[in-house]
């Protein structure tokens, strides 16, 4: 498949207002005319059609929770990122696109992150605006933090609940349009199909899950904000409902699916408790302004943290790199975490864990001080662990927590199929091989109320779109395997839950396409997965009906999919032989045990197409060019 | 851990619901409530009963899809916590639980322990916004707002929308709800234009919808699990006052 990314040429700082200029309008008069499909509304599906709507354009959209205002974007805790140099602390646009494509370890776009720098200051001025409760200073004026990785202090926040906070902006945003009437909403559907007509997306299938309706809808152009796939690995930091479905199924119809890869580990997680274990609870990264991490330097001390006098502790990363300290990006610091728990070095009952110990800083500023900062997330760590942060240190691991992979796009966040769109983290997104704290919310933002209304605009203004209706063949067909699908599932009737399926490919990815990688564990995964899909189509059982809510239904599906993308990912893990960012092979680091790059072969994106079931997906390469910043050996020493 | 759970069954909006009584062996004091209800789950699935469909999603008590009665308290006995963030350690060995769907005329039951909530989306639908188009906004520092302000804003702003205060509420009131959305925009500068109307039209809507009357019983400020302030309902009151008195169509001007 030949990639077309449609970068701009000409001056970096330039290319986003002259391909502004030259992207086709469409007249006032004419936008009402056209439908928009918005599948998902977290803070880039909401925000996008909310700003779609303003335009004019009728706009349906989506989401499979009770509420449009439930999308996981609402549990971000930290921060969203903006070059407003408020601080005066040497910021800048330039300064941010520096930042993320080095955190990215080279393996974004350097127009797109351009862009997105850009955009950021807009995405502030527009929050404000809507009300946005952000953290102030006395005099009034917006507060900011440094934040993961970050020398500079440019994170906006709203205590811990950044993201919630966005999130209800563009929620509010969103009923605003629906009262007027030009969005029309569907909580508690989920989109199960994508149609595609004459090359082009032009509606999807959809499941309502309280009536169980296999229902069709019709578009000119179809936008996934469907979030990412982290949930694949069972345990992440993702809600329980955040799956792969709508991305999966967009791929199996063409849409080219960039560096499944690349998923990201977030140093700063409760530790796992038991079996039973549903979730992973994040403890945000700001906690590292504060917190120091550290291990005993004895393997198998059992000593409580309190009886370990300051000598016998190791403060790993404050030793390995003096500069940056506890504050390294989230791939270095759970990879460490990682391997002083493989040193037998690890806190807690199972050994997996690391102490982040506030005793410094509340000796610096106080146990108000602390509060003021980090109450609410204290409160929530006890609540979890029964345990009194204040008294003694948290014990943290990594988790799954974000997907940079996802559906390819070009420069306009458009898929390999004309008409269907990608936003937020459902494309393969802006970050590399490895994102910086606070620039998902940035991300989502940038596409959803900045980007994707120009761009749709452009296409439809250029597509020439036949009028098609539901009885047109290939959707009564879409439908049709749908309703199949369903059923074949309910008649199973096997001897394993959905969950048990889930867990164990959960558990296989985690070891071997998880925070390391190797070769001989990646093939090993290759070999497991597609027996245990097998397995799971021939033993799952899923009871009750499939016209009704039926929770364990929507769940087999999900898992389905996720028995399906795990092995892509594994497959582009194996193929990627190298390590940068969040992709770690075990077989290519540097002498002290950095992440080694392969810029003579690896410098591009990865896109997969979709052969058929069991085939050998088919590898197409975007190379990506480095104009701006060199690529060269990431060092937080 | 042992429990005895009384769990409230029901398949649909238009079938009788019932309490049925479960065993719970396998309770460890680690696990939140959701999880013990995840364990239960499951040992229903094996022995060939349906599972008890409840409303979950973030698990870390921020998206508000999830809760429900345990013994007649909502989100059950643990204060500003909902029951994903609820955890087992909070029982005894051998406790008798009944967990029951929240009870309002305005959240009709779905199935088991979930509810249609669509009603908080449309009170917010009526009013519960700032109007400014995308790219319309000014710089973000040219707004200042007090931090007194802006964190009182950010207090009534944390509402997650569980509808924990409609379903504690003898009346099924949604004050605490209204009031915290309203006082958030309120308090804000960039408020104000539409101060008046949006109380207006976000209090009618209340009342369109199946919601009570509040009569400042405060079960409301007890149950939320972000411990929004009742004071959010006095503000509505004095905001709604204001409004009916001063706002007569367009003569008079918004920000008086």
């Amino acid at each position: 498949m030949e990639l077309k990314a449609k970068i701009p040429t000409g001056p970096i700082e330039q290319r986003w207002d002259r391909h502004r200029f030259e992207m086709k309008l469409v007249n006032p008069a004419n936008k009402r005319k056209y439908n928009i499909i918005v599948v998902g509304s977290g803070l880039a599906g909401a925000s996008a059609s909310a700003a779609m709507a303003e335009l004019g354009y009728n706009v349906k959209c989506f989401c499979f929770q009770d509420s449009p205002r439930r999308a996981h974007s609402i549990a971000a805790q930290g921060g969203i990122n903006a070059a407003k140099n408020y601080q005066n602390d040497g910021d800048s646009i330039y300064r941010l696109f520096y930042d993320t494509v080095k955190g990215g370890d080279f393996r974004a776009r350097e127009s797109n992150v351009y862009r997105l720098a850009q955009i950021s200051l807009n995405i502030i001025d527009q929050c404000v605006a809507q009300g946005v409760p952000f953290a102030r200073e006395y005099g009034g004026m917006l507060a900011n933090r440094s934040f993961g990785g970050a020398q500079v202090s440019r994170t906006f926040y709203a205590r811990g609940q950044t993201g919630q906070q966005l999130l209800l902006g563009a929620y509010q945003a969103l009923l605003r349009e629906v009262a007027t009437g030009k969005v029309i909403m569907f909580p508690r559907t989920e989109m199960l199909d994508l149609i595609v007509i004459d090359g082009s997306a032009r509606g999807i299938v959809t499941r309502n899950l309280i009536t169980g309706k296999i229902e069709t809808q019709i578009g000119d152009a179809v936008v996934l904000g469907t979030g990412g796939y982290g949930n694949v690995f069972y345990l992440s930091t993702n809600a329980k409902g955040s799956n792969c479905t709508a991305i999966w199924r967009a791929h199996k119809r063409g849409a080219a699916f960039g560096n499944p890869c690349f998923t990201q580990i977030h140093p700063t997680c409760i530790p796992v408790s038991g079996e039973y274990q549903s979730k992973l609870t994040l403890m945000s990264e700001s906690l590292r302004n504060d917190g120091r991490i550290w291990v005993p330097r004895k393997k198998g001390d059992t000593r409580p943290p309190n009886q370990i006098p300051e000598g016998e502790r190791d403060y790993y990363l404050e030793r390995k790199y003096p500069s940056f300290g506890n504050l390294v990006p989230r791939d270095v610091a759970s990879r460490n975490a990682k391997s002083v728990c493989d040193e037998r070095r690890g806190v807690g009952e199972h050994g997996l864990g690391v102490y982040l110990d506030f005793a410094d800083a509340i000796r610096r500023l106080g146990k108000p001080g602390i509060r003021e900062r980090y109450g609410n997330l204290f409160d929530m760590y006890e609540r979890i662990t029964g345990e009194n942060p204040y008294e003694v240190p948290m014990r943290i691991y990594p988790a799954i927590h974000y997907t940079m992979g996802g559906l390819w796009v070009d420069y306009n966040l458009m898929t390999t199929i004309p008409g269907l769109f990608a936003i937020g983290e459902a494309n393969f997104s802006d970050h590399g091989a490895n994102r910086l704290g606070a620039s998902a919310l940035m991300q989502g933002l940038a596409d959803g109320y900045f980007i994707l209304p120009y761009t749709v605009g452009d296409y439809l203004a250029s597509a020439k779109l036949p009028k098609v209706d539901t009885s047109h063949p290939s959707i009564r067909n879409a439908a049709t395997c749908i309703a199949r699908q369903t059923n074949r599932l309910l008649e199973i009737r096997g001897k394993r839950t959905v969950t048990s399926f889930h867990r164990e490919l959960g558990r296989l990815l985690w070891d071997h396409c998880g925070m390391a990688r190797n070769e001989a564990g990646l093939k090993m995964a290759l070999g497991r997965v597609p027996e245990l899909r097998e397995e799971f189509w021939n033993n799952v059982n899923v009871l009750g009906g499939g016209e009704e809510l039926n929770q364990a239904l929507e769940n087999a599906g999900r898992v389905a999919d996720f028995l399906e993308l795990s092995e892509l990912m594994c497959l582009d893990a194996l193929h990627r032989n190298e390590s940068c960012g969040g992709h770690f092979r075990e077989e290519f680091q540097t002498p002290d045990g950095e992440a080694l790059r392969d810029d003579g072969h690896f410098s591009y994106v990865a896109a997969w197409e979709y052969a058929g079931t069991g085939k050998q997906p088919v590898l197409s390469r975007e190379p990506l060019n480095f104009e701006h910043v060199h690529p060269a050996q990431r060092s937080y020493k | 851990m042992r429990l005895t759970l009384h769990i409230w069954r029901q398949k649909s909006a238009s079938h009788p619901g019932r309490m049925v009584r479960y065993e719970h062996a396998n309770v460890s004091p680690h696990m939140s409530f959701l999880e013990m209800l995840d364990v239960l789950n499951e040992e229903l699935i094996a022995k060939g009963a349906e599972p008890i469909a409840f409303d979950h999603d973030c698990r870390e008590g921020i998206c508000g899809m999830c809760g429900f009665m345990i013994n007649g308290v909502a989100h059950g006995p643990q204060r500003g916590t909902t029951v994903c963030q609820l955890h087992m350690r909070r029982f005894k060995d051998g406790d008798e639980l009944y967990v029951e769907p929240w009870r309002a005329r305005a959240f009709p039951v779905v199935k088991d322990l979930v509810v249609d909530r669509g009603a908080f989306d449309r009170i917010i639908a009526s009013g519960g916004y700032i109007s400014v188009a995308t790219g319309s906004a000014p710089e973000g520092n040219t707004i200042p707002v007090p931090k007194k302000n802006a964190d009182l804003a950010m207090d009534a702003a944390a509402c997650i929308g569980c509808g924990a205060c409609v379903a504690a509420c003898p009346n099924g009131a949604a004050a605490l709800f209204t009031g915290a959305k309203i006082s958030h925009l309120a308090l804000l500068p960039q408020g104000q234009p539409e101060r008046q109307i949006r109380v207006l039209s976000m209090v009618a809507q209340v009342k369109e919808e199946l919601f009570g009357s509040c009569t400042n019983i405060g079960e409301c400020e007890a149950v939320c699990p972000k411990e929004i302030r009742l004071e959010v309902i006095a503000r509505m009151n004095r905001e709604y006052l204001k409004a009916s008195w001063t706002a007569r169509g367009d003569s008079v001007p918004d920000s008086e």
